[in-house]
């Protein structure tokens, strides 16, 4: 019995370590999907800006209306 | 710091006389499993702070720290079964005070997530997240010493295995569990930043749409907001 065990040893260590890792890469892996969600969002949020600071220049200032 | 941990662990650390190879498991469970409640107690102690202070950032600390004990928590679990499997012959042993203090401390930490999200104000879902985090926290050392302080049964103790141990035994888990914490501090810090970044972003947009049209922000989220 606890030959038989010893035998199958490696395989087990070999799958602890496994777990591990792939729980820390599959965290790595979301977070990074998540950073690039933001990457995303960053470059529309710039764009919406960088829209209205054109448009904002394109309109020519009011001038002072004379008040009846 | 954690690959020179696991060099140590398969080319310096001796094979165990009793157990073989497969107390070199040892090196992984254990310091996965005293970050993963460290970092339980570490959230209780950001709820209080943020109890102290209603400042947010506590709360978000408190919300990073928690989810990724829990993640770590998984990890004892499956760790733990395979070298239950192999030492014991069994997945999961019921009768083993450790292991079912740990069931029940991860059982009650992954309730955590579903009651931020069941909260929509934000305010007091920071608020009862923190006290949940505080109760929780405690909870945590009083069981592993209550656990500690009765009769054990199987499980062996981290402490033993490496007093009793070679000096090499010592200074690999003693490499490992600096790796770990390192390893969760650090992703504490990518996971606060990320959160940090969304935060703004949402903060952005929403000032943006009250410009100008309505853009769409994310809905409902577990995760607090700065």
């Amino acid at each position: 019995m606890l030959e038989l065990a010893f035998a199958g040893g490696d395989r087990y260590v070999a799958g602890a370590y496994i777990v591990f890792l792939a729980l820390i890469l599959s965290y790595l892996a979301i977070m990074a999907s998540k950073l690039s969600k933001i990457e995303r969002e960053v470059v529309e949020i710039s764009e919406i800006v960088e829209r209205r600071a054109q448009g904002a220049e394109a309109v020519p200032p009011r001038s002072k209306e004379p008040v009846a | 710091m954690l690959t020179t941990a696991f060099a140590l662990v398969f080319f310096y650390a001796p094979t165990d006389a009793d157990q073989g190879i497969i107390q070199k498991i040892f090196y992984v469970h254990v310091p996965m499993a005293i970050v993963a409640l460290c970092g339980f107690v570490a959230g209780g102690i950001f709820g209080i702070m943020h109890l102290r202070t209603r400042d947010q950032r506590w709360d978000m600390r408190s919300y990073v720290t928690i989810h990724l004990s829990i993640i770590l928590a998984v990890g004892v679990l499956v760790t733990g079964s395979i070298w239950a499997r192999i030492s014991w012959g069994h997945w999961w042993v019921w009768n083993e005070p450790m292991l079912v203090v740990f069931l029940i401390v991860f059982l009650l930490y992954a309730t955590y997530q579903p009651l931020r999200f069941s909260i929509e104000d934000r305010e007091k879902q920071a608020r009862y997240a923190s006290v949940f985090a505080i109760t929780a926290g405690a909870f945590v050392p009083l069981c592993f010493g209550a656990v500690r302080m009765a009769q054990n049964l199987t499980h062996p103790q981290a402490g033993t295995m490496t007093t009793h141990g070679p000096g090499s035994v010592t200074l690999t888990f003693l490499c490992s569990l600096t790796g770990m914490t390192l390893l969760f501090v650090t992703l504490c810090k990518y996971e606060m930043a990320s959160k940090n970044a969304t935060s703004k972003l949402r903060s952005l947009r929403r000032r943006l749409a009250g410009e100008d049209d309505f853009i769409p922000t994310g809905g409902r989220s577990a995760a607090p907001q700065i």
